[in-house]
């Protein structure tokens, strides 16, 4: 018989869910492959050597097999658990929205994007850490789409290409970015974005995370770039996030 | 393409957690070739499954249809002024064969999950408040699962009922009985050394 292909991944745990009798099926997004999935065998039984090393948000150097069918879990050991993330219940939920906008956005194509992965361990570390995580979040979500080819368009009218003015503009989902407000007006299914909205989002775009963690936006301007991205998201995806959801009730 | 009668049960079998199309045609045809007695009594137990159920009023543990209560909440010797909050009943069942514990429990019917959506709406948390509200319950002791969805319900747990004046605990947890620290994850280590305990 023909040795089963092995190798070694790093990952980190987007999601598991109950396979079979004891077993888990992971779905990691690795440092080499993109997004894949895994079964780890026996993960639920309380004994396990390797459970604790594969819950979600953990970042994870993996072994792993080539199943007949799917690729199976052979060793595991923790790099970085992001412990403090885990103690708080809105962290927690801020970590499985950014686990799960990467699994809706991706396909398992075992392509390789280390920018990506870099962006996913930096922002679980600055879930992990920072006081008030929201600009973390809003930094993930305008570079994630960046690299992901959907970067919006927020320099010059995605219609008639002129230069944005600095006035209050439109914002089109489907046409990618912003429109000036000539081309936007009365337009079904575009949104008004105010001119300061639009300077945050700019600035997180073009900055690097210590640039843009200066911003501190009022709690108004803060919730319009929110639901912007969020509405963005819902028209990209077509469909809504469950994440935005829970975060909500358990806030309440 | 099968004929519908067996495609039909293929298709059912599918649904259920763990079994994918493999199993469940061969689920299917074991069944076809077996005594008829087999498929009638699974027919039966099927309709009855859900037809002589129904959850306990009190802590929504699986109880027979038609009584309110079930056997742990009427029992005059199960101390109330304890509760033990488990995700599923068959947690509880795994606790009730220790039969170490005296106190009563609440079955949430599942564990918060942020990416499936599911929020402390989706489970038995207002009747679980509701109940300590009351006053008869002085401790409850937290036993969801340790895991990511697990600890972040016990998390949501605490918040809730810490402004109610009760006295909150969590299942020990620590390194496995035939574990090796060696192996451990970080997790784990750091749980099994800040709940460690006194030698005496
Ligand atoms: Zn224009
Ligand atoms: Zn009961």
């Amino acid at each position: 018989m023909r040795p089963e292909r092995s190798f070694r991944l790093e990952a980190v745990v987007l999601h598991h869910s109950d396979w079979g009798e004891a077993d888990r099926l992971l779905t990691l997004y690795t440092r080499e492959k993109g997004k894949v999935r895994a079964i780890a065998k026996g993960a639920r039984k309380v004994r396990s050597r390797k459970a604790g090393h594969l819950e979600p948000f953990t970042r994870v150097t993996l072994q792993l097999a080539r199943g007949r069918d799917l690729l199976i879990v052979t060793q595991a050991e923790t790099l970085d658990a992001y412990q403090p993330l885990r103690e708080d219940l809105l962290r927690i939920g801020y970590a499985a929205y950014v686990a799960e906008l990467l699994d809706r956005f991706t396909y398992e194509d075992e392509s390789e994007n280390r920018n990506i992965f870099r962006l996913l361990t930096e922002t679980l570390s600055r879930i992990s850490a920072e006081p008030d995580p929201w600009l973390s979040l809003r930094y993930y979500e305008v570079h994630l789409l960046d690299h992901l080819g959907f970067r919006p368009q927020l320099f010059s009218c995605a219609n008639c290409k002129t230069e944005i003015q600095p006035v209050d503009q439109y914002f089109s989902a489907s046409q990618g970015g912003v429109l000036c407000p000539k081309c936007g007006v009365g337009l079904p299914g575009v949104w008004e974005v105010s001119l300061d909205a639009l300077k945050y989002l700019r600035h997180f775009q073009r900055s690097t995370y210590r640039e843009a963690k200066r911003a501190r936006p009022l709690a108004a301007i803060q919730n319009e770039v929110e639901s912007l991205m969020q509405r963005n998201f819902t028209y990209l995806l077509e469909r809504e996030l469950n994440t935005p959801g829970f975060i909500k009730q358990i806030k309440k | 393409m099968l004929p519908d009668p067996i495609q039909n049960l293929i298709l059912a079998l599918e649904r259920l957690p763990g079994v994918g199309p493999k199993t469940a045609s061969r689920l299917a045809f074991f069944l076809l070739r077996a005594p008829l007695e087999l498929s009638s009594a699974l027919a039966d137990a099927l309709t009855e499954l859900k037809s002589k159920t129904g959850l306990c009023q009190e802590c929504f543990n699986i109880t027979l249809a038609g009584s309110e209560r079930c056997n742990v909440c009427e029992s005059p010797q199960r101390d109330g002024s304890v509760l033990c909050v488990v995700e599923e009943p068959l947690d509880m069942l795994a606790l009730e064969r220790i039969g170490a514990y005296r106190g009563k429990y609440h079955v949430l019917h599942g564990v918060l999950s942020p990416i499936e959506g599911i929020g402390p709406d989706d489970l038995k948390i207002k009747p679980l408040l509701e109940r300590v509200r009351r006053g008869e319950v002085k401790e409850v002791i937290l036993a969801t699962n340790p895991s990511m969805e697990g600890d972040a319900t016990a998390l949501y747990l605490r918040q809730q009922l810490q402004p109610l004046n009760v006295h909150l605990t969590r299942l020990a947890r620590g390194l496995p009985v035939g574990g090796d620290l060696e192996y451990a994850d970080q997790n784990t280590l750091l749980r099994a050394l800040t709940g460690r305990q006194e030698m005496s």
